[in-house]
C-alpha cells in the first residue's frame, strides 16, 4: 500500500525541460516511476527523452492521466504552478522548488483547505515508496523496500538516517520530505495518519528540527490517536536563538522552538528521541515487532 | 529581514499610518540639528535589529540639542546589545494617554496571519500574555480576504471608547503594510492615544520574508544597512548559508538538517562548533573550495569537520574540491573528512591518492565528529 506514491503513481513534471527538472524526471523514470508527461509552457508537443510535454498540466492529465505533479519551476512561478495543478484535479503535489514566498504559500494552503489535492513541501527533497515510486529527488539506491515509514523536514539528514536503517537491513514503506519552510503542505500529523492507517507500515520515524511547533502538535496527536510505534529525531540542539539555520523555518523564536522542548514534547508522548542519526537506527530496530 | 525601526516608519507614512515628526541622525552633530529642529523635546532612539531597547538604555528622552548630541555620542561610542550603532532616530515628543499594542504575524501552525491587540502597551508582549492574558484580542486573518473592518473592531474593542476609531483605522493600514511588503511581522509597541485623541504609532519593528526579496526591491535595497560579520559576508556574497558560532570546529556540511545534526553531534564529542554551513545541494569543486576558505580564515577554527551525504552532491566533486582549496590555502589545522553515498568510494579514493598531511579520512559520521572534537581540542591544549 505505502502512502502518497505507489505502483500507480503517474507523475506530470512541472519544468521539466529546465536542466534539474530534466535530470530528476530522468532518474524518476529510471528508478521505475510511471513518468507520463512534463509541463512548459510553450513547449507542448515536444519531448524529453520519450516523456511527451504539454502546454499545460490539464492537457497532461487528459493526455497521460497524470495523477501526481512534481514541480521543479523558480520560486516566482511555483505558487501558480501548484494552483494549476490542483485546478486540473491532480491529487498529490510535489513541489521541490525552495525559496517561495510565505505569503504565497500562505495563499495556496487556503486555496487547498477546499480542494482534495494533498501538497508536499515546498522546499522538500520529495516522496519515495521504495522499489515502487521515487518522486523527488532521495536518491532511491539508499532506500529499500520495508515497513518503516518516516517524514522529515530535512533533505540530507533524511538520507543518513534512511542509510543508516538500511545499512542495518530495516527498509522503508514510504519517506515523505515534508520540507524546510514556515508554512507547508502535509506534515508530521497529516502522514502519521497515513501510516497509522497504512498496513504495510509497522513503525514511524519523524525527523524534526527547531523551528516553529509541528513536533509539539504531532507529539500531542501520537498521544491521543497513534498506536504504532514512533521513533524521532530532532535537528538543532545547539542551534543559537534568533539564527535561521539554512532552512527558512528552522529558526528559533525567542524562547519558542527549541529542540529541547520538542524532544520533551515527543518522549512525553512516549516517543523514543535518539540523540543521534545512529542512535535512531537503534531505537528502529530495538521497536521493531 | 530585520529593518531598522526607522526603515519600518519610511514604510508607515506612506500607508498613512501617525507617526511622530522624526529624522535619521549618523553623527551626535545630526542629532543637536535634528532635535534644534524639532523644538527640542525629542527621543533619541538607538536604530538596531533588536527589541528591549527602552530597557537597555537604548533610548533617552531629552530637552535640549545638547543634550541630543551627547546622548547620541553615547549610543554611537557604546554600541547597544554587542551591536554596532551607526545611526539613531531623533523624535518629537508626544503627549501619551495612553500606551497600547499591535502585532499583525505570521502564524506557522494555522499557515496564515494572526492580529492581536493589547490594551497594555510599551512592555513585553510575552510578559502580558502570561500576566494579563484578558488584555489581548487575537484575530486570525485569511491570507487573500485579509484584515476586515469586523476584524479591527473586534481587535480593538476593549480600548478606551475615544481610541477605537483610531486603532481601527492603525491596524487596518499595519495589515497594508504587512501584505504590500511581504512582511512577516509587523508590531507597534506601542501605538498611542494621544491627549488631543489622535492615535499614533511611536515604534515600529518590521521583518520582510527573505524569500519574497526578489519583488520587493525596496526592502531589498536596504540589506546593506546592517552591519555583518566580515566572515559571514563572504559567505553569503559566494552563496554559502553560513552562520558564525561560538566553538573550535569549524562545520562544512550539505543540507541544513544534516548540518544542524553534525553541531549536534560535535557537542555530544565534547566540542564546540565554530559554525554552520551549508553547502547546498549539487555542491561542486568550486563551492568546497570557497566553503574551506570561508572555514579557513576563522582565527577559532582549530579542526574542521567535512561531512557530505551524497544524494544530488557527488562525493567525487567534493574530494576534488577539497583538494583544490587546499592549493589555494595552506591550512594550519587538520580537516576530518566524511564521505558517504553518491561516489563515495571515488571521492574516498581521490583523497587517500592525494595523502594530503592535514586530511584525516573518516568512516561515518560518528567517528568523524569524535576525530574533529578530539584533534580540536588538542589544538587548543
Amino acid at each position: 500500500m505505502a502512502i502518497l506514491v505507489d505502483e500507480d503513481t503517474k507523475v506530470v513534471v512541472a519544468g521539466i525541460t529546465g536542466s534539474e527538472g530534466t535530470f530528476h524526471s530522468l532518474r524518476n523514470r529510471t528508478y521505475g516511476t510511471d513518468v507520463v508527461a512534463g509541463v512548459t509552457p510553450g513547449k507542448g508537443g515536444q519531448d524529453v527523452e520519450g516523456i511527451p510535454v504539454f502546454d499545460t498540466v490539464e492537457d497532461a492529465v487528459g493526455a497521460a492521466a497524470a495523477n501526481t505533479s512534481l514541480i521543479f519551476v523558480p520560486a516566482r512561478f511555483a505558487a501558480e504552478a501548484i494552483y494549476e495543478a490542483a485546478d486540473a484535479g491532480i491529487g498529490v503535489v510535489v513541489c521541490i522548488t525552495e525559496g517561495i514566498p510565505v505569503r504565497d504559500m500562505a495563499q495556496v494552503g487556503a486555496y487547498l483547505r477546499g480542494t482534495e489535492t494533498v501538497l508536499v513541501g515546498p522546499n522538500c527533497p520529495g516522496v519515495i515508496s521504495p522499489g515502487r515510486a521515487n518522486v523527488g529527488i532521495i536518491p532511491g539506491e539508499i532506500c529499500a523496500p520495508g515497513r518503516v515509514g518516516l517524514v522529515s523536514r530535512s533533505g540530507t539528514l533524511t538520507y543518513q538516517i534512511v542509510h543508516e536503517l538500511t545499512q542495518r537491513g530495516i527498509g522503508q514503506s514510504t519517506c515523505v520530505g515534508m520540507g524546510g519552510d514556515p508554512v507547508h503542505g502535509i506534515g508530521f500529523i497529516g502522514s502519521l495518519e497515513r501510516f497509522e492507517a497504512d498496513e504495510e507500515t509497522d513503525l514511524v520515524v519523524m525527523i524534526g528540527e527547531i523551528g516553529g511547533d509541528d513536533e509539539e502538535r504531532a507529539a500531542a496527536f501520537i498521544a491521543e490517536r497513534v498506536t504504532k510505534p514512533v521513533v524521532s529525531y530532532i535537528a538543532g540542539f545547539t542551534a543559537p536563538a534568533g539564527k535561521r539555520m539554512g532552512h527558512a523555518g528552522a529558526i528559533i523564536t525567542g524562547s519558542s522552538g527549541t529542540a529541547t522542548a520538542k524532544a520533551e514534547a515527543l518522549e512525553a508522548a512516549g516517543v523514543g528521541v535518539g540523540r543521534t542519526p545512529t542512535e535512531v537506527a537503534e531505537l528502529v530496530r530495538a521497536a521493531l515487532p | 529581514m530585520d529593518l531598522y525601526e526607522h526603515q519600518g516608519k519610511d514604510l508607515f507614512d506612506p500607508a498613512g499610518i501617525p507617526l511622530p515628526e522624526r529624522a535619521v541622525a549618523t553623527t551626535p552633530d545630526e542629532a543637536a540639528e535634528a532635535a534644534e529642529r524639532l523644538g527640542g523635546h525629542v527621543a533619541v532612539k538607538v536604530q538596531v535589529q533588536m527589541g528591549g531597547r527602552g530597557k537597555g538604555g537604548g533610548v533617552a528622552l531629552v530637552h535640549s540639542p545638547e543634550e541630543a548630541a551627547s546622548e547620541a555620542a553615547r549610543m554611537f561610542e557604546q554600541g547597544f546589545g554587542g551591536a554596532v550603532v551607526t545611526r539613531v532616530l531623533v523624535e518629537r515628543l508626544v503627549d501619551i494617554a495612553a500606551q497600547f499594542y499591535a502585532a499583525i504575524s505570521l502564524d506557522r501552525s494555522e499557515g496564515t496571519y494572526l492580529a492581536m491587540v493589547s490594551n497594555d502597551g510599551g512592555i513585553e508582549i510575552e510578559k502580558v500574555a502570561r500576566t494579563k492574558p484578558e488584555a489581548i484580542r487575537r484575530v486570525h486573518v485569511h491570507p487573500v480576504r485579509g484584515l476586515r473592518a469586523y476584524h479591527a473592531r473586534r481587535l480593538t474593542g476593549h480600548l478606551p471608547v475615544e481610541a477605537r476609531e483610531g486603532a481601527s483605522d492603525l491596524v487596518t493600514r499595519a495589515y497594508a503594510v504587512l501584505a504590500e511588503t511581504d512582511a512577516t511581522l509587523v508590531e507597534i509597541n506601542p501605538f498611542v492615544l494621544l491627549t488631543d485623541g489622535t492615535v499614533m504609532a511611536l515604534d515600529s519593528k518590521v521583518t520582510v520574508d527573505d524569500n519574497a526579496l526578489f519583488r520587493q526591491p525596496g526592502a531589498a535595497a536596504l540589506a546593506d544597512s546592517f552591519p555583518i560579520d566580515p566572515i559571514e559576508r563572504r559567505a553569503r556574497d559566494a552563496g554559502l548559508q553560513y552562520v558564525k558560532l561560538d566553538g573550535e570546529v569549524g562545520i562544512i556540511g550539505n543540507g541544513a538538517g544534516l548540518v544542524m545534526s553534525t553541531l549536534d553531534v560535535v557537542k555530544q564529542a565534547g566540542a564546540d562548533a565554530a559554525n554552520f554551513l551549508d553547502v547546498g545541494g549539487g555542491a561542486s569543486a568550486e563551492v568546497m573550495a570557497t566553503s574551506l576558505e570561508v572555514i579557513l580564515s576563522d582565527p577559532s577554527v582549530r579542526s574542521v569537520l567535512v561531512n557530505i551525504f551524497g544524494g544530488i552532491t557527488r562525493c567525487d566533486l567534493v574530494a576534488r574540491g577539497i583538494l583544490e582549496a587546499l592549493e589555494r590555502v595552506t591550512p594550519q589545522v587538520p580537516i576530518v573528512v566524511r564521505l558517504d553515498g553518491t561516489n563515495a568510494e571515488e571521492g574516498r579514493r581521490i583523497l587517500a591518492e592525494a595523502n594530503h598531511p592535514r586530511i584525516v579520512p573518516a568512516a561515518t559520521m560518528l567517528e568523524a565528529a569524535e576525530r574533529a572534537a578530539e584533534l580540536a581540542l588538542e589544538g587548543v591544549a
